[in-house]
């Protein structure tokens, strides 16, 4: 029977369907045993070590949680961004926990702790590569949120060039079939390899656009990310295209009725704060499931 | 004088044939062959029946080693190489690349893990043959061969 026990949760494109499939079943399970406030004692006697050479407070506190709503305990460890001897860290750390949390601002930094590690390693984000956590919450929310994942129209709106997260919902998206909508602006586009990849291995349909209108027009879900000013080196030229690519009300006149609304949060100018009182916006709901999610992964992989 | 001629055979050592004209300067630095103790000549843009033109490149007193085949797939994937012992090829082989290849090139990317830790190795896999395309292991990047040049 396929198992996640011990598997370091690195990238999505690791990840079969069948096993993405175990994780948000088990995180099912887990939100409906929350939900009732029955005791979960997964991860009794276990510890988690969140290791983090790049702060992100609401990433701690959701695996620290996730943790402790498991029965287990936590260490937090803090290293600043340029801290060197990665491996060493995780050879000595790994003695005193079950699993290992790591960000890291380098591409790469989980695959090198998971491959050192005995005790599994999960990627928090490695840099501008993966962030598959918060992939897995996205695909477990659409599919709460809309009963199936499969040829829905999904638009990923922002970044999509150097977000972890874009870049793992993009393959997830693809994983279960999703018609795909990009919409960036040209300097921030997904890597052509990212999308030749999905669109090879999957055989969906991606379409790119730099227009947000094409991108909320027919979509089921609008997933919106942040764009950083401090990739371009123009600040008027950013601005510029920041307010492009903002989403306003008056651009979800011609919406679907049903459209829902996606962010990792916390959000920046990219939605408009009045959108947080509509329909539409179902961010806050989709960071309530980063609880169950989490809880499922950390329990399954030390099973 | 016929080209074959322009470089005398050699007693002991290698050589390192079909190599698409234009990047035989590469395998000889990547080979470290001006460091080398013996000579080495690299002949390029000589006529090839089946590239049109090609570099060659002649070592003596060295042959090369099985990790320093895959440094030369990578930039020349039809070159051959044979081994010379007195004046006779004892071996003769196809370079040919391998699916996975360790520290060889580095990977690119600045912002890769394998170029802040110095102790860790690079692996790229091979995901194309023609084009050549590599990703790195790591960061999970995909490379042509101009962007490792």
């Amino acid at each position: 029977m396929l198992s996640l026990q011990n598997k370091s949760i690195i990238s999505i494109r690791d990840l079969r369907k069948e096993e993405i499939e175990i994780i948000l079943n088990k995180a099912e399970e887990i939100e409906n045993k929350l939900k009732k406030k029955e005791p979960l004692y997964l991860m009794k006697n276990k510890t988690l070590v969140n290791l983090f050479f790049e702060p992100n407070i609401e990433l701690r506190i959701s695996f620290s949680t996730a943790m402790r709503k498991l029965g287990g305990n936590t260490i937090e460890i803090e290293y600043p961004t340029n801290t060197k001897n990665l491996i060493d860290k995780i050879r000595m750390i790994e003695n005193y926990c079950d699993v290992i949390v790591l960000r890291h601002p380098k591409e790469g930094s989980a695959r090198l702790a998971s491959e050192v590690s005995s005790k599994p390693v999960i990627n928090a984000g490695d840099g501008s590569n993966q962030h598959p956590t918060q992939a897995l919450i996205d695909l477990f929310t659409i599919k709460k949120l809309k009963g199936k994942i499969e040829n829905l129209n999904v638009s990923l709106v922002g970044d999509l060039k150097y977000n972890a997260m874009m870049k793992s919902l993009f393959y997830g998206l693809g994983v279960f079939k999703a018609n795909i909508t990009l919409a960036s602006p040209h300097e921030l586009q997904m890597a052509w390899e990212n999308i030749e990849e999905v669109r090879d291995k999957f055989g969906v349909k991606i379409f790119q656009t730099n227009n947000i209108f094409s991108a909320i027009e027919d979509a089921d879900v609008l997933y919106v990310g942040g764009i950083d000013k401090e990739k371009f080196g123009d600040v008027f030229e950013a601005e510029k295209i920041q307010k492009s690519f903002r989403i306003t009300l008056d651009l979800l006149e011609n919406a679907k009725e049903d459209l829902i609304i996606l962010h990792p949060l916390p959000k920046g100018i990219e939605i408009d704060a009045k959108i947080d009182e509509t329909k539409f916006a179902k961010y806050h709901e989709q960071a309530n499931y980063g609880l169950p999610v989490r809880m499922a992964i950390l329990s399954l992989v030390c099973e | 004088m016929s080209e074959q001629r322009i470089v005398t055979n050699i007693e002991n050592g290698t050589v390192i044939d079909h190599i698409p004209a234009g990047k035989g300067k590469k395998i000889f630095e990547i080979l470290k062959l001006s460091e080398h103790s013996g000579r080495a000549v690299l002949l390029i843009n000589t006529f090839s029946k089946k590239l049109g033109r090609k570099d060659v490149i002649k070592v003596e007193d060295r042959e090369i080693e099985e990790k320093e085949i895959n440094k030369i797939a990578l930039f020349a994937p039809n070159a051959t190489i044979s081994i010379i012992r007195n004046w006779e090829v004892v071996k003769k082989r196809k370079v040919e690349l391998p699916e996975i290849i360790e520290n060889v090139v580095s990977c690119p990317n600045k912002n890769c893990i394998t170029n802040f830790e110095e102790t860790t190795k690079s692996k790229l896999i091979v995901e194309k043959k023609d084009p050549l395309k590599l990703r790195c292991w790591y960061c999970e990047k995909v490379f042509g061969i101009e962007e490792i040049l």
